[in-house]
């Protein structure tokens, strides 16, 4: 018989056995009587001479068994039906348990899909990203990348890539998109073969526009192409240039970058085309990026040793390269130990440690509590003979059902806050995806750590039950033989506990505050009234030339909506990035990167943007449409700059220099502000006519700013209908200024609203354990507490001698959080800036909010505390 | 199957009584009591048995299918559970039973120079 129907025919099995077993004994029965017994003698012999009926069909259905399986699968069905009946514990311990894995796996999500996770490409463990040397770099030069690809011995293949973004027209839209421009060896290297077609190789690149091919991305293909395989051989214009598709990447394929998900990849030699600026000829434009595959046996460390000395054989042959060096990393943010995205998330993560640690003292707790409600009944179990490890297995069975309930719950929240989450983008036309879905790992992960929590934290009352003495236990009806004033363990996990939960709202408080004070940093610009609209008008097709009287046009046609106080039109605004120049003293003559004064922030602007921006003129004179390609090249710089290249002499007048021919008079000084972000230190920020571009390079993105006291939308919708008169064909984005900064924080955000809900989290806990803390120490001495009101104690100091145990655990936890935190506060600067745990307020607000909680969690206790009537208690026990 | 945690106090050594049961029914099939009125009188009532231990027993070699069992009408015109051994069963017996021999031998021997 195989196990497997023996399963299902033991009902049978069992019921036969019962059966024979009656037979047998009318059979002896009838054999008895028949010897002259009456009935009743009879029937009492058979039973003698058989014995324990039950007892032996028990242990004659335990060959039929598997006798630890089932026993502990009984254990499982009595605990689940203990359970239901006390809802109350089992939800306590349940969302206790579920808030301390959600937010565990949430973050872990976040971090393992952000970080951990390799790269999507082939064997990811011996592909290296090659940085320039200089912190705060990334890229390299193209001539510096051929070096190191054709001269270095570590890589077995080195590539290099451009971000490009560019109109894609296919058929006959334009729409923005974002895409790859990539060495011919590419795919080669990172081992990728196409879903479709074909890629391009290094053989495909014979000089500069020589490869006019496309390669789209499967989600290109599935979404706009409609899996079209007719696409082969189309062609397709990016920035009005024609590309003919060659090949689909695999699906899932993106490149080297983690987060970024381009539609199409072109070869880099035809990168010109759609730029119109070749960057290909020098080696200080940092443009690409590099990855190399490291050949096998090698390590990292030796690949960047024999790099930096091929760098420093390159700047002996070429001084633009003087000073080179590079850095060989793990691509991505695991590889970069200064990661803002990294830091943060792995601070986050340790906050979330301290909640699932918080949540199991908690637990601990509860399940002490539970265990002395149960007193009684495991007494009871012991007494009649069940063994201690029978009692404690049960316990045990019974932590793992709340803790596996706990942690699926956990999961399933934490699954429905990543699917809001994963729906975040951090800028608004950067193609990304969030790959931060938990998978199988991280579930098992969530699983194992619930059970271990469950199991370490459950079974801390576990010690009760085994130094239990019965007889005591029976006459006092109670299990614990220790005494309630001891200094108990639950005091030490409800300390632990407040000392998490302080840590946590310290720190919430100082994020709070951090971000407050940065909005309130002057930032020399007011963006409230302001609604910008940003296009690149090379995507439409259109030449230098005509950029710059069509910006123009547009400025005046914006300037005419009526209700609009203000137009002008800029390269880029600050907080949606702008470029960054090298400065050069006057009188330098190589222009060397060692020899630079500092790299400075550069804006192209239009005459009326500072009064747009209502940026304060501090000296010297505003632009006029008047400084062109005709006139000398003049600027406007903010403090910092003049300070750092001029010291304490006016600027006004001075000069200085980008390039040979690129030479400047400084004709105005604004007041410093904020360019990327609220927390930046002041940096050099340099402002150049838009008619003169950056030595003559113009730039072909345009946004068009007004300023205005109409509703937004009115703005919006008047913006929207004026521009498309002037070129429908540019896709512009119309965006607040406020809304832009707005998302220019969300990174800041994030972080300041997890550790808000870390903090809610903790708070929580801590509450529960008060309360749960107070309440015990009311009923445990509630008949005590009668007795000293009978002798006439009065009702003040009966509460006071109840509730002065749980508060006093939670100002001393309370003040060794504040200490934990003030101590900590280097690791909380890490992500937070502008504020510290030693701000009073913080301080004050710590202060409040534990009192709060003290209160909140002791009120009920109290209250019972002073109802207690003396007479009936005295009566009922 | 596991050992019980408590031995239970028994007269004989474990086996014994599957052995014996095996024994009986190769003479003939026969129902539980038949079994232990067959077991008591060919032991001239010098084994104890108390009748219930018989059936954990059964359901033992049962299992193993060392025995087969199926209800039926006995002579006496009642509906009892007939067990017969199968092929297993005469092997295992006779496995079994050669072991008790040589253990008996073995032992008889060590007790005879004991005497000695």
């Amino acid at each position: 018989m195989s196990w497997f129907r023996r399963l299902f025919l033991r009902r049978r099995i069992y019921s036969d056995l019962s059966e024979e077993i009656q037979q047998h004994l009318t059979e002896k029965m009838e054999a008895l009587m028949a010897e002259g017994m009456s009935r009743d003698q009879a029937e009492y012999a058979a039973k003698r001479a058989f014995g324990n009926v039950t007892r032996i069909e028990e242990s004659a259905r335990k060959a039929w068994m598997w006798p630890k399986t089932e026993s502990i699968v009984a254990d499982f069905r009595f605990a689940t039906r203990k359970l239901l009946r006390s809802p109350g514990f089992a939800t306590t311990a349940m969302l206790t348990l579920a808030l301390g894995i959600g937010a565990n796996v949430i973050v872990f999500s976040v971090l393992n899909g952000l970080i951990l996770k390799p790269l999507d490409v082939p064997h990811p463990e011996n592909l290296f990203h090659i940085l320039h040397g200089k912190e705060g770099y990334s890229g390299q030069s193209y001539r510096d990348y051929v070096d190191y690809r054709d001269r270095d011995p570590s890589f077995s293949g080195v590539l290099a890539c451009q971000y490009l973004h560019v109109g894609l027209k296919v058929g006959v839209s334009v729409m923005p998109s974002w895409g790859f421009a990539a060495s011919g060896n590419y795919f080669d290297v990172l081992g990728v073969q196409p879903a479709l077609g074909r890629f391009f190789h290094a053989a495909d690149e014979h000089g500069p526009g020589s490869a006019p091919y496309l390669v789209i991305s499967h989600d290109l293909w599935r979404g706009q192409l409609n899996r079209d395989s007719n696409v082969l051989g189309e062609t397709v214009e990016l920035n009005k240039h024609p590309f003919t598709v060659i090949g689909v990447a695999p699906e899932g394929f993106h490149g080297t970058d983690a987060l970024f998900w381009p539609d199409y990849w072109i070869p880099i030699m035809n990168a010109a085309q759609v730029t119109s600026f070749d960057d290909l000829p020098y080696r200080d434009h940092f443009a690409f990026e590099v990855f190399g595959r490291l050949k096998a046996g090698l390590t990292p460390a030796q690949a960047n040793d024999s790099l930096n000395a091929l760098a420093s054989q390159m700047a002996k042959e070429d001084p633009k390269d003087d000073g080179l060096s590079v850095r060989v990393r793990v691509p991505g943010p695991a590889g970069d130990d200064r990661d803002p995205t990294k830091a943060v998330l792995s601070g986050i993560m340790l906050l979330a440690f301290l909640v699932l640690f918080a949540a199991c003292a908690n637990l601990a707790s509860i399940f002490a509590a539970r265990a002395a409600d149960r007193s009684g009944e495991l007494a009871i179990r012991l007494a009649i003979g069940s063994s201690r490890w029978v009692v404690l297995r049960q316990l045990v069975v019974e932590a793992v059902v709340v803790s596996i309930a706990g942690g699926l719950l956990g999961s399933l929240l934490a699954r429905l806050a990543l699917g809001v989450l994963s729906h975040l983008r951090l800028s608004g036309d950067f193609p990304t995806h969030f790959p931060i879905f938990p998978d199988a790992r991280v579930y098992l992960a969530a699983l194992t750590l619930s059970v271990a929590s469950g199991l370490v934290f459950g079974l801390l009352p576990g010690r009760q039950v085994w130094q239990t003495d019965v007889m005591q236990a029976i006459k006092s009806g109670c299990l614990s033989t220790q005494s309630f004033r001891r200094f108990a363990l639950r005091d030490v996990l409800l300390v632990i506990q407040i000392v998490v939960c302080t840590l946590l709202v310290t720190a919430t408080l100082v994020a709070i505050r951090g971000m407050k004070r940065a909005l309130h940093e002057p930032l020399a610009f007011q963006p409230e009234g302001v609604t910008l609209a940003w296009a690149d008008l090379r995507m439409a097709g259109h030449t230098d030339e005509e950029i710059l009287s069509l910006q123009k046009r547009m400025t005046d046609a914006a300037a005419a909506i009526p209700g609009v106080t203000a137009a002008s039109v800029v390269d880029s605004v600050p907080f949606r990035g702008g470029g960054e120049w090298f400065v050069y003293r006057w009188g330098t003559t190589d222009f060397l990167p060692s020899h630079k004064a500092f790299a400075a922030q550069t804006f192209l602007i239009a005459p009326s943007y500072l009064k747009t921006a209502e940026t304060p003129l501090l000296a010297g004179r505003d632009f006029t449409w008047h400084d062109d390609s005709k006139s000398p090249e003049v600027a406007i710089v903010n403090e910092t700059f003049a300070h750092r290249l001029f010291g304490d002499t006016p600027a006004i007048g001075q000069r200085f220099a980008l390039w040979e021919t690129a030479k400047y008079e400084v004709v105005g000084v604004v007041a410093d502000g904020k360019y990327l972000s609220f927390t930046e230190e002041p940096q050099p920020v340099m402002f150049l006519p838009l008619a003169q571009g950056v030595g003559g390079v113009m730039s072909s993105t345009a946004t068009i700013l007004v300023r205005s006291h109409l509703p937004a939308d009115q703005v919006t919708a008047a913006l929207n209908h004026t521009l498309r008169d002037i070129e429908p064909n540019a896709p512009f984005t119309i965006r607040r200024w406020a809304d832009v900064i707005d998302l220019s924080m969300l990174p800041a955000r994030t972080a300041t609203a997890a550790l808000c809900v870390m903090g809610l989290l903790s708070a929580m806990l801590a509450v529960t354990g008060v309360f749960g803390m107070a309440s015990y120490a009311v009923s445990k001495r509630m008949r005590e507490q009668g007795i000293r009101m009978a002798l006439g104690a009065q009702r003040s100091q009966v509460v006071r001698s109840t509730l002065s145990r749980p508060l006093l655990l939670l100002l001393s936890g309370s003040a060794l959080g504040l200490g934990a935190g003030v101590l900590t506060s280097g690791l909380l600067a890490h992500f937070i800036s502008l504020a510290t745990p030693r701000d009073p307020l913080v301080l004050f607000g710590v202060f409040l909010t534990m009192t709060l909680l003290g209160l909140l969690g002791t009120w009920i206790p109290a209250s019972r505390a002073l109802a207690i009537d003396p007479a009936r208690l005295l009566r009922d026990s | 199957m596991g050992h019980p945690k408590k031995p239970e106090p028994r007269d004989l050594f474990p086996g014994a009584l599957e052995m014996m049961i095996l024994q009986s029914l190769r003479r003939q099939p026969m129902h539980g009591y038949a079994l232990v009125q067959h077991i008591q009188q060919r032991s001239n009532d010098l084994l104890q048995v108390e009748e219930g231990s018989l059936y954990p027993a059964l359901q033992r070699i049962l299992k193993q299918n060392l025995v087969k069992a199926e209800w039926e009408i006995s002579a006496s015109n009642r509906r009892v559970r007939t067990y017969r051994i199968t092929l297993a069963g005469i092997k295992h017996l006779e496995r079994e039973v050669s072991r008790l021999d040589r253990m008996l031998e073995g032992i008889s021997l060590v007790l005879s120079t004991a005497k000695a």
